[in-house]
């Protein structure tokens, strides 16, 4: 155990008297007590009797170097009487000095002027990686486009089944569930008017055009866009997209292509796959309102035409583009550190999200004017 | 070194195995207070290993690590923190959290285990940084550092709590000659002024010679101890030539393979 006794010499002076074992445990108890008891007195001399003190350890040293730096700082005195040598000796070792915090931010206009140019400017820098991505990407897919030959097809067909194949329940389950819930909550409201058998004509319209596209590209986006960029990002961390750079490949060829290709192939299957359960959830909520199912399933057949499904497709092909051209973009601009991966899987899925919805309002404006 | 004393670090019989691969066999050693020890060995015979079992990282198929009389193999719960408590490892590429700054690096585990106020934890800090010579980098992420500085700054965090004993998974590989010398010059400092007990895997001839007062030597075919002493009794008296060998920094030409 140790003590700690405090005596007023005379005006200006002030005795501590420190008895026992220094640890970690009872500095941590007498701590804020002698830097309060410090800071209200004000010695101009400090006196710290410690002929007492029988152990010593890193806290023990940290309380009197703590003493010593507040006295020193504020220009007044302080003596350390009959500290052990051995104790001695390890207050200089360890004394680190006065040590400046680095400065905090300053909250004024300047520094919110300075943020605000500094956002805007890593903004554009990113637009600008962007587009030069792109570009990049496009000469490469289409020079993988006229030398087949020169692609990865073994890595292609992989990334395929990993973010196709093995995503097909998944999509399913979500297509069969959305066609349920959308089915039969436009059944409820339909009633009113008794035209629930039109609750078809809505499901399928809408999952054709609108739901199954977005649903599937949203599926891909948080499941494989977040893969390749966690995966790219982490080959940047262990510089191994250094290696292949150095080795003479290029890394966006290597990489990026085949999964661009891959996603490309298996967007427009999934969301086959989510029309066609989302279709059968609603059959299901429509036979089970009474409707038979060669009626439900003539409904289906005359409510949409080739255009809405071909029409859904043909985005998906841009969808699939744009989650593994972000991921991987994302994934190689990992920087350093055990967060960085996380975060560029966060902004692969973030950024995809919003690019896959920004594409689909440009496909709104343009099938309207197209007609589809 | 006082041949008598208790030993702080006792391993018995101590079998070592991943799956059906035999690393280590009846292995037996003692490590005393306040020495020097190092593990030492080529490339892949079971150094880590060893190091990963004494600090109770992995278990092993049989034997008994006692450190301060108690076994770390058996320890759970509540012994095995206490354990932890008197041990400071520094891992071979240091290991600091990258996302906070040096100083939180190190007080991360006064937080965990005091109850000191923040200005003692901070200033705790700043002294074991002082003493690896990184004050003046209190403040900076473990990105902005250099290899040597990240290792010595791991050995800062090693220390937060006054271990009795320290474990460095090769202190100075990957580091120049200067660099590691420092790091050697902060071990022998440790050892002196803290009476600290460290052991330390490396396979750096220079460091040894300047650190080590007692050396065990592992090697893989044989899969145990093959030699231990001094730096300067395996160099000149071994009576294994491989153990020669490399203490004189001879390629192998086969003789012991």
């Amino acid at each position: 155990m140790a003590h700690i006794d405090y005596q007023v010499l005379r005006e200006g002076e002030l005795e501590i008297v420190v008895t026992g074992r220094l640890d970690t445990e009872t500095t941590g108890r007498f701590w804020s007590q002698v830097v309060r008891k410090i800071t209200e007195t004000r010695p101009e001399l400090l006196i710290v009797e410690a002929s007492g003190v029988e152990y010593c350890d890193g806290a023990g040293v940290a309380l009197l170097l703590r003493l010593k730096h507040t006295q020193e700082e504020n220009g007044r005195q302080i003596q350390i009487k009959g500290l052990q040598s051995q104790f001695e000796q390890l207050m200089a070792l360890f004394d680190p000095g006065r040590i400046e915090k680095t400065e905090q931010k300053n909250t004024s206009l300047t520094s919110f002027v300075e943020d605000t140019g500094q956002v805007t400017f890593r903004l554009l820098q990113d637009f600008k990686s962007q587009v030069s991505f792109i570009g990049e990407l496009s000469v490469k897919l289409w020079h993988a486009l006229i030398h087949p030959g020169n692609l990865r097809w073994r890595d292609t067909f992989l990334i395929a089944e990993k973010s196709g194949a093995n995503a097909v329940g998944i999509t399913a389950l979500l297509g069969f569930l959305i066609g349920l819930i959308l089915a039969f909550q436009s059944a409820v409201a339909m009633r009113k008017f008794g035209a629930e058998i039109f609750a078809a004509d809505l499901v399928t319209i809408s999952l054709f055009r609108e739901l199954g596209p977005l649903l599937t590209a949203f599926v891909l986006a948080s499941r494989s866009g977040s893969a390749f960029a966690a995966e790219l990002g982490t080959m940047k961390v262990n510089e191994e997209i250094d290696a292949l750079t150095t080795m003479g490949l290029d890394p966006v060829g290597f990489l990026v292509v085949p999964r661009v290709i891959a996603a490309v192939f298996v967007t427009p299957l999934l969301t086959m796959f989510n029309n066609f359960f989302g279709l059968i959830g609603c059959g299901l909520v429509m036979t089970s309102i009474g409707f038979a199912p060669v009626a439900v399933l003539n409904q289906i057949r005359e409510a949409a035409y080739l255009g809405d499904l071909f029409g859904g497709l043909v985005k998906t092909l841009v969808f699939g583009t744009l989650i593994a051209g972000i991921g991987c973009l994302r994934g190689l601009q990992t920087g350093t550190g055990a967060s960085a991966v996380g975060d560029s899987a966060t902004r692969a899925v973030v950024s995809s999200i919003v690019a896959i919805v920004m594409a689909d309002g440009v496909f709104a404006v343009g099938y309207y004017f197209l007609g589809i | 070194m006082d041949a008598n004393t208790e030993p702080i670090i006792r391993v018995e019989d101590l079998t070592v195995a991943y799956g059906n691969n035999v690393v280590l066999e009846d292995v037996n050693f003692e490590v005393r207070p306040g020495e020097i020890f190092v593990i030492l060995g080529g490339s892949g015979c079971g150094k880590s290993t060893l190091l990963k079992h004494m600090i109770s990282l992995q278990e092993p198929v049989k034997g008994r690590i006692l450190i301060d009389g108690k076994d770390v193999v058996t320890a759970e719960g509540f012994e095995l923190l206490e354990i932890f408590r008197r041990i400071g490892v520094m891992y071979q590429h240091g290991a600091l959290f990258g996302s906070m700054n040096l100083l939180e690096n190190v007080c991360l585990v006064l937080e965990e285990f005091t109850s000191l106020p923040r200005a003692a934890m901070e200033t705790i800090a700043l002294m074991k940084l002082n003493i690896v010579g990184l004050a003046d980098s209190a403040y900076k992420m473990p990105s902005e550092l250099s290899g040597g500085m990240k290792k010595r700054a791991a050995i800062a965090r090693a220390m937060a709590l006054d271990p009795k004993i320290l474990f460095l998974d090769e202190p100075s590989a990957g580091l120049d000659p200067i660099t590691s010398a420092q790091v050697d010059e902060l071990i022998l400092k440790l050892s002196r002024n803290l009476k600290m007990t460290f052991v330390i895997v490396t396979h750096e001839l220079p460091s040894i010679f300047t650190v080590a007062d007692r050396v065990i030597m592992l090697d893989k075919n044989a899969k145990t101890i093959i030699a231990a002493g001094t730096p300067d009794e395996l160099r000149d008296k071994s009576d294994n030539p491989w153990v020669r060998r490399f203490f004189n920094r001879q390629a192998d030409d086969g003789m012991s393979e």
